[in-house]
């Protein structure tokens, strides 16, 4: 699905985001990025969603075609239009392929039931919990159901609650199967539970730390967090990371 | 009760002012060419009523028209703006250049130049209005979410689909703060020049009445036409006060009651 080879990227500034990233993702992984903030995560999603270009090495993706709809992303904020209803922020996607609204409408309904919200389609965002905002961002990046699915950090913000909640629905999302998810995050115990593999990153430049396998058991339940594995596989993460920053 | 009398208070205000001035007026024996009392100035409105509604009309006519050729000029002159560095860098300057010329050194020219009287009120209304216009809704389609703006190249919509789904709404806002304030600058233009346009010109605006009243020592009229000048002016400003909530209610903060 992802094959980066020997990517960097230096801003315009001078600032040495990335340098020599080597990363491949298979199709129908679920791969977390793990790194302190600074370390070029964003950078690196950016680029995997061509919405910025390396400026060393080669980033091929395994979209046919353009990537337009087969690609979904989530942001940090739920980056909604303050205008526009739950329904239609969900819908953007499809009208900007050119889909006429009635249609549009229909599958941006089914995007929101899969997330949790149907009832809710023609509230306004500013209406909207924290959570459900960051639920109608993932109903629209669903929207067209794309094959790749990056986010950024897009549950930080949000109270501990909904998080869990929230992670638990994104790998039930996961699990329906046919989609490969690129989840980038500071939280070890996040990126534990959610992940089959865990890709360490250090900063200044952001290189590749470590590309650590999560071999928990399937599927992945709310108990889960309290069990011995759980927390050997966030006691190693760790090291990892603690290893990372002092490097 | 105590929220009755905060509803009442300004009115409760206004009265006794009034009030004062009245007694004022009759107690110095102020005569009224120097300063009318309020119920002379009301007589005047009786009695004057008609032609100075007639004024009122034309010169509120005027205003609004100028308000709508701001209106589609400005948003007109900010899309082209923000569309390209390169139309912004050659056009801006003459807006700003426009903008810092004052009204009462170009209206005789514009008057000389544009023959039909009533043409050259509205093209001065227009231009004090447009400014606000062009600058808030320019900087307003340029304040569209930086992540929206990602999003939208994500998903490969065109520069039209953009403007029309992401930066126009996002300039929404921003025009109608702009609009609030070149609602009351339209007026402003289209009296002050009546005024340059004075006898020669015009025939029926307020300002003209104003300086009639002027000239043959009608005070209280004129004070008759300067209430009827900031009634309108107040009318404008919160009708367009109303028209940006109303646009603004499901979304925006400003809008957004407690
Ligand atoms: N557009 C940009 N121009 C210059 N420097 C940038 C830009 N974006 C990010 N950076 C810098 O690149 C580095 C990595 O940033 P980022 O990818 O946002 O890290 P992270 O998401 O891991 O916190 C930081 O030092 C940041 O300041
Ligand atoms: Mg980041």
């Amino acid at each position: 699905m992802l094959r980066l080879r020997g990517v960097g990227k230096r801003f315009r500034n001078g600032t040495e985001a990335l340098a020599g990233l080597d990363l491949e993702v298979e199709a129908g992984e679920f791969v977390s990025l793990l790194g302190p903030s600074g370390c070029g995560k964003s950078t690196l999603l950016r680029m995997v969603a061509g919405l910025d270009a390396p400026t060393s090495g080669t980033l091929e993706r395994g979209l046919a075609g353009g990537a337009t709809g087969q690609l979904g992303f989530v942001f940090q904020d739920a980056t909604l239009m303050p205008w526009a209803t739950t329904l239609d922020n969900a819908a953007l996607p499809l009208r900007l392929a050119g889909l006429a609204a009635p249609n549009a409408r229909a599958r941006a309904r089914d995007a929101l039931r899969r997330v949790g919200l149907q009832g809710f389609e023609g509230a306004w965002p500013r209406e909207l919990s924290g959570g459900m905002r960051m639920r109608v961002s993932l109903a629209r990046a669903l929207v067209t159901e794309p094959r790749l699915l990056l986010l950024d950090e897009p549950f930080a913000a949000l109270d501990e609650i909904t998080r869990l909640r929230l992670n638990e629905d994104l790998r039930a999302l996961w699990a329906e199967g046919g989609l490969t998810v690129l989840f980038v995050t500071h939280s070890v115990f996040e990126s534990a539970w959610l992940s089959n593999r865990v890709v360490v990153l250090r900063p200044r430049p952001g290189r590749l730390h470590a590309d650590v396998p999560i071999a928990l058991p399937e599927p992945r339940t709310p108990e889960l967090r309290t069990s011995a594995g759980y927390n050997a596989a966030c006691r190693a993460l760790s090291a990892h990371l603690s290893e990372a920053m002092a490097a | 009760m105590k929220r009755w009398l905060e509803r009442l208070s300004p009115g409760l205000v206004g009265l006794a002012f009034l009030a004062a001035w009245e007694a004022l007026v009759r107690a110095r024996e102020i005569p009224p060419y120097v300063l009318p009392g309020p119920l002379l100035v009301l007589q005047a409105l009786r009695d004057d009523g008609p032609s100075l509604l007639r004024s009122l009309g034309f010169t509120l006519t005027i205003t609004l028209q100028a308000l709508a050729l701001a209106t589609v000029s400005g948003v007109a002159l900010a899309v082209a703006l923000t569309w390209s560095r390169w139309i912004e860098r050659s056009l801006f300057p003459y807006a700003v250049a426009l903008q810092v010329t004052p009204i009462v050194s170009i209206a005789p020219l514009i008057i000389i130049w544009v023959n039909d009287p009533a043409r050259a009120l509205l093209v001065c209304a227009w231009l004090v209005a447009f400014f606000p216009i062009v600058s808030n809704t320019a900087m307003g389609l340029r304040s569209a979410d930086r992540n929206l703006v990602d999003l939208f190249a994500l998903y490969g919509a065109s520069r039209a689909q953009a403007l029309w789904r992401l930066r126009l709404p996002s300039a929404l806002p921003h025009f109608l703060a702009g609009l609030r304030i070149s609602g009351g600058l339209a007026l402003i233009g289209a009296v002050v020049a009546e005024f340059v346009a004075g006898t020669g010109g015009a025939e029926t605006g307020l300002a003209f009445r104003l300086l009639e009243a002027g000239y043959r020592l009608q005070i209280p009229k004129m004070f008759a036409a300067l209430l009827l000048l900031s009634l309108t002016g107040i009318a404008i400003y919160a009708g367009l006060q109303a028209l940006s909530t109303w646009l603004l209610r499901n979304w925006h903060e400003s809008a957004v009651d407690v």
